[in-house]
């Protein structure tokens, strides 16, 4: 066989998992190679033209502390911003946008493109070389051979995708792409176990063709935001989306055509999310709703192709326009492309170590929607740590593992590693124990000095970083040093703020803690150095909910020695002594990385994680 | 699950013993003990001579109320058990100063040891041999079949249908809070302050009204200790002879602890009840004869019941008199014996000397009282309600203080609101409740709350 090259680091897909796994193994200095099925696809949003939302925005703020891509190209591209949850508390405050697909596509290709140590190819991938449970390299289907040290996985929707339309079904990735045929079969031989899911995407429609008087038009905040803590703060809106309600009879129009849909008739066997179900699963399932809400919003500044948010479905083609023309706005709508339904191969996410290695291929490593997940975001953030895990696994280093308690990207991880998935896994701010602590606006604060140790934060994040810091630091010994006295004065002057006059000499710390008081407004008042907003900000929450924020850090505290305890990597659970059975196979097939993984996995009890303990101390003894 | 907080446990074996032992280790245990103890110095203990022993009381803080009478022995890290600071509280026996202080140290941040956790701690701080690793491993896998078993049988139906009433209420607030959180633009409607505010008030009554039936329940399990009091002669042998006699006598067949002569033991209306004979105190200890007066007074002050003999045939007598003021005011039932004879002494003569739960006339020498005691008993546990009603009972001291942090963190949800809080903190403290509920039913799965998202709400993209 042609041997092409020998890389250390092979990323098989060029979507949102495989632009940060690529970039980041490049920018760690390794011999990088991006394999993608079309080169005219980096990075492409199949669904929707839109990044962030509750959990998925941490997300990204958190990938971009560490020094990935997501952050600094959506912002780049946006048309629109909204935050989201502002008057819910600051840890669910959730930015998100509206991109410029087509933007959004060719910034990041450029960007990879212009990358040190990386090659980007149009290479359809047909098998995985793996000699003595080592990974060794890839095959493509024109018979050529790449050698690897390392190889990620992001396949995305692409393994044995099939479109589903009505009873019409072809082979097909998203946007009439090809798909990865024969590499499932590859990755099976290697024993890979693979699960198949489905998902879907609503239709594109004619801006020309719509009615804008009938909806109700979502304008972006005022305010201006961004992303990337690298960004400055410009406005970015370009332009609105459109708020409109399905009625009864875009109902009935559903419910007479029910048995057309694949999902019904039985045609879908890939198990589909619950949180984002087609409009056919939402009348059937919620049958007493008069109406369903959906928003239209532009696809990109050059284009007249709208999203229709809301109206996923796998309906025949009359259907589709039949229940559109129903709703209001949608009068006359012409489909651009069809809204269809999508299943794939992906892996059953419980193979993998916390490092998103698979358990038993050394330097195989797997992110985004091949591990059975949902959404850019939740991708983008896999890629990311399965590209620094594959540098660091070449540079022989240990693992870059992040908490629960440390980030959305944890919780993400340790959701999918120890409790796997039976639906695409989407992030969601409910699913951390430690909401308080992990913020977008503290995502810097905690985690780009583990970037910094990685080498993926450059020099010019990391002094806008510690200058931050230190404002931060000096805003809050500025407060406590400040004393604020019971004076005429001062009265009079906390009476025109709107707050309770003082009984005793305080300091202006005490004062922000007050909730209707800011460091902006106690700086004004007493002639305090002004910062800039986010540092503000980052003080302003710090000292307002200072007492829910220690109560977190507390729990957290509590079960930090748990995590880490590492486990050996050899154990076989079911020579463990003291350990029910159940617990014993659950071990053997999820092999938790510390005792804190082992003691969420359901089966494994308090007893049972006695036992661990006393059985890792024995065994940290005798080594 | 943690590995290096303060934890506590019972050290002497249930029952009735001379000294009960309590025993707290860990980082905190120090300071934690400090703050329930009262003593003539001042020092902290912390400050204290190390190995020594301290004599004090045990007072709750938040009540200002003596629990009990205690030696504190001092053993700092690492030369202890756990190679942790250990404070061994020794008190009264029996159960019920044990498992106050218990109670109290669990409700100032002390968790409840787990089985095989002290000796898990001394291995797992170097204290303890390789090889005896091994046994504590069988000891935590018989203890947690023990204690399971146990868990259930102690886990009234009741209390966990109550448990899961109020955790389906929780739930579904915390699933309308939630889904408005993570789906914002969905087309579902807040949920205001109020809204929450007049939710969160009935399962806060509700969670008193299980509280308020903790002691009833701790009678229940525990057993109701009754005090005979009254002069040499006035009949309280014969009482005695006459409830044993009726009541099957249970035999104590708790290891390591020894039958007291003063006190028996029987069941009435299926709730066992310790019997206690302060003439017996008296006499057994022959030394000291004041010793053996206040022995009883503590006695008489700890009992759940007071049954005061009084011979109604004879004019009340200056020591008679005495005995009915030092009785008066508690759970005291005056019994006017020798019913069977002519009676001089009048309910009224008897008011005069203090306030009682209730005067009766027995004979006890024709086997009378039996009754009278079954009343008051049944009077005493259920509050005069029907003895088959299913109202949840509260009673093991974990429970309790699970329903009391969950409690906590509702009222903190409240004052959140109060607060004009944003309702991601509201969400918080809710959800720590629910989970701290769980605990009871050992049911604590985080994804049941996702799927109550999904089930209750129509999201779609």
């Amino acid at each position: 066989m042609y041997t092409v090259d020998n890389y250390d680091v092979i990323v098989i897909g060029g979507g949102h998992a495989g632009c940060e796994a690529a970039l980041a193994a490049a920018r760690m200095g390794h011999r990088t190679l991006m394999a993608t099925i079309s080169l005219d696809n980096i990075a492409l949003m199949p669904c929707n033209p839109a990044v962030g939302g509750p959990g998925k925005s941490h997300l990204v703020y958190e990938l971009d502390a560490l020094g990935g891509q997501m952050g600094i190209n959506a912002d780049a591209t946006a048309i629109q911003m909204r935050m989201l949850n502002m008057g819910k508390g600051p840890a669910v405050h959730s930015l998100r946008c509206q991109s410029d697909k087509i933007k959004y596509q060719h910034l990041m290709k450029q960007t990879i493109e212009n990358t040190e140590n990386l090659n980007v190819k149009q290479i359809m991938v047909t098998e995985l070389k793996v000699e003595d449970g080592k990974v060794t390299g890839i095959v493509t289907e024109l018979g050529e051979f790449y050698g690897a040290k390392a190889v990620v996985l992001c396949t995305g929707t692409y393994l044995k995708g099939k479109i589903l339309i009505g009873d019409i079904d072809y082979v097909g990735g998203p946007n009439g792409q090809r798909v990865a045929e024969h590499f499932s079969q590859s990755l099976l031989d290697n024993g890979i176990e693979l699960m198949r899911f489905k998902t879907g995407t609503p239709a594109r429609v004619d801006k020309r063709t719509l009615n804008f008087e009938n909806m109700v038009e979502q304008a972006g905040d005022a305010h201006h935001h961004s992303f990337s803590y690298m960004d400055e703060w410009i406005n970015r809106n370009e332009d609105v989306c459109w708020l409109t309600y399905t009625n009864e009879k875009t109902h009935e129009i559903i419910h007479s055509n029910i048995h057309r849909a694949p999902m019904y008739s039985g045609k879908i066997e890939g198990v589909g999310p619950r949180y984002c179900p087609s409009i056919e699963d939402k009348v059937v399932r919620f049958a007493d709703k008069e109406r369903h809400q959906l928003f239209v919003e532009p696809e990109g500044t050059g284009t007249n192709e709208m999203y229709v948010q809301g109206m996923s479905t796998s309906l025949p083609m009359d259907v589709q326009y039949a229940f559109l023309r129903t709703i209001p706005g949608l009068e006359n709508v012409e489909i651009m492309r069809p809204a269809y339904a999508i299943e794939y191969d992906c892996l059953n996410p419980t193979q993998l170590t916390p490092a998103l290695k698979v358990k038993h291929i050394e330097g195989l490593y797997s992110a985004g929607q091949a591990n059975g997940t949902s959404g850019y975001e939740e991708a983008a953030a896999q890629g990311l740590m399965a590209g620094i895990n594959a540098a660091l696994w070449i540079e022989g280093k240990e693992p870059f593992i992040l908490a629960r308690s440390e980030a959305y990207i944890g919780v993400l991880i340790d959701d999918l590693v120890t409790k796997g998935t039976n639906e695409p896994y989407r992030m969601m701010t409910s699913r951390s124990e430690y909401r308080l602590l992990l913020r977008q606006d503290n995502a810097d604060m905690r985690l780009t000095e583990k970037g910094r140790e990685i080498g993926l934060v450059k020099d010019d994040r990391w002094a806008k970083f510690t200058a931050k810091k230190a404002n931060i630091e000096e805003a809050m010994e500025l407060l406590r040093n400040t004393p604020v006295n019971p004076s005429k004065e001062t009265q009079a002057l906390l009476e025109s703020l709107g707050t309770a006059p003082i009984r005793t000499g305080i300091h202006a710390y005490d004062l922000v803690k007050r909730n209707e008081l800011s460091y902006a407004v106690v700086a004004e008042a007493f002639g305090l150095k002004r910062y800039t907003p986010d540092v503000e900000e980052a003080v302003d929450i710090s000292i307002t909910y200072e007492g829910y924020i220690k109560k977190q850090m507390d729990q957290v505290d509590k079960v930090r020695k748990l995590e880490e305890k590492i486990l050996p990597k050899e154990w076989d659970y079911t020579e463990i002594k003291g350990i029910s059975l159940e617990a014993q196979q659950k071990l053997n097939k999820i092999r938790p990385h510390s005792i804190g993984q082992a003691s969420r996995i359901s089966g494994v009890s308090p007893a049972d994680v006695s036992v661990l303990l006393i059985q890792l101390e024995q065994y940290n003894r005798s080594k | 699950m943690y590995i290096d907080d303060t934890i506590a446990a019972i050290a002497t074996p249930p029952g009735i013993g001379g000294v009960g032992i309590i025993r707290v280790s860990g980082k905190d245990s120090f300071p934690i003990v400090n703050s329930l103890f009262k003593s003539a110095g001042t020092v902290p203990l912390m400050d204290r001579q190390n190995r020594t022993i301290q004599y004090g009381t045990i007072v709750d803080p938040a009540t200002n109320k003596t629990i009990d009478e205690v030696l504190v022995l001092l053993m700092k890290g690492p030369h202890s058990y756990t190679a942790e600071d250990v404070v061994e509280i020794q008190c009264h026996g029996g159960i019920v100063p044990v498992r106050q202080i218990l109670k109290l140290l669990v409700n100032h941040d002390v968790r409840m040891a787990e089985a095989g956790e002290f000796t898990k701690r001394a291995f797992m701080n170097g204290r303890i041999d390789l090889t005896q690793a091994e046994a504590i491993i069988d000891i935590i896998e018989a203890k947690t079949e023990d204690s399971l078993s146990l868990a259930v049988s102690q886990l009234d139906g009741t209390v966990s249908s109550f448990v899961k009433d109020v955790r389906e209420q929780l739930i579904a607030m915390i699933a309308h809070l939630e889904v408005t959180i993570d789906y914002p633009e969905e087309d579902i409607e807040d949920v205001t302050s109020q809204e929450v505010r007049e939710q969160l008030e009935p399962i806060l009554k509700a969670m008193d009204e299980l509280l308020s039936t903790a002691n009833t329940g701790r009678l229940i399990r525990d057993g109701i200790t009754t005090v005979i009091v009254g002069r040499p002669n006035a009949g309280k042998s014969s009482l005695m002879n006459a409830l044993l006699r009726e009541n099957r006598a249970i035999v104590t067949d708790i290891p390591g602890t020894t039958r007291d002569s003063i006190e028996e033991y029987m069941t009435v209306e299926g709730i066992s009840l310790r019997l206690i004979d302060t003439a017996g105190i008296r006499d057994t200890q022959d030394t000291v004869e004041a010793l053996g007066v206040e022995r009883a007074r503590d006695y008489i002050n700890k009992a759940d019941i007071v049954l005061c003999v009084i011979d109604g045939s004879t004019p009340l007598t200056p020591e008679e008199i005495e005995i009915l003021t030092s009785v008066s005011g508690l759970n005291t039932i005056v019994l006017l014996n020798k019913s069977d004879v002519a009676q001089v002494v009048t309910d009224e003569n008897i008011k005069e000397h203090g306030t009682f739960t209730a005067i009766e006339r027995i004979s006890a020498k024709e086997g009378e009282g039996s009754a009278v005691l079954s009343k008051w008993v049944q009077e005493l546990v259920y509050g005069g309600r029907v003895k088959q009603d299913n109202s949840a009972m509260i009673s093991n001291v974990r429970h309790i203080s699970l329903v009391e942090q969950a409690k906590a963190q509702v009222e903190e949800a409240l004052s959140s609101i109060d607060m004009g809080m944003p309702v991601d903190f509201v969400a918080t403290d809710l959800r720590s409740a629910w989970e701290l509920l769980g605990d009871i039913t050992g049911d604590t799965i985080r994804e049941s709350m996702i799927d109550e998202l999904f089930s209750r709400f129509c999201l779609g993209k």
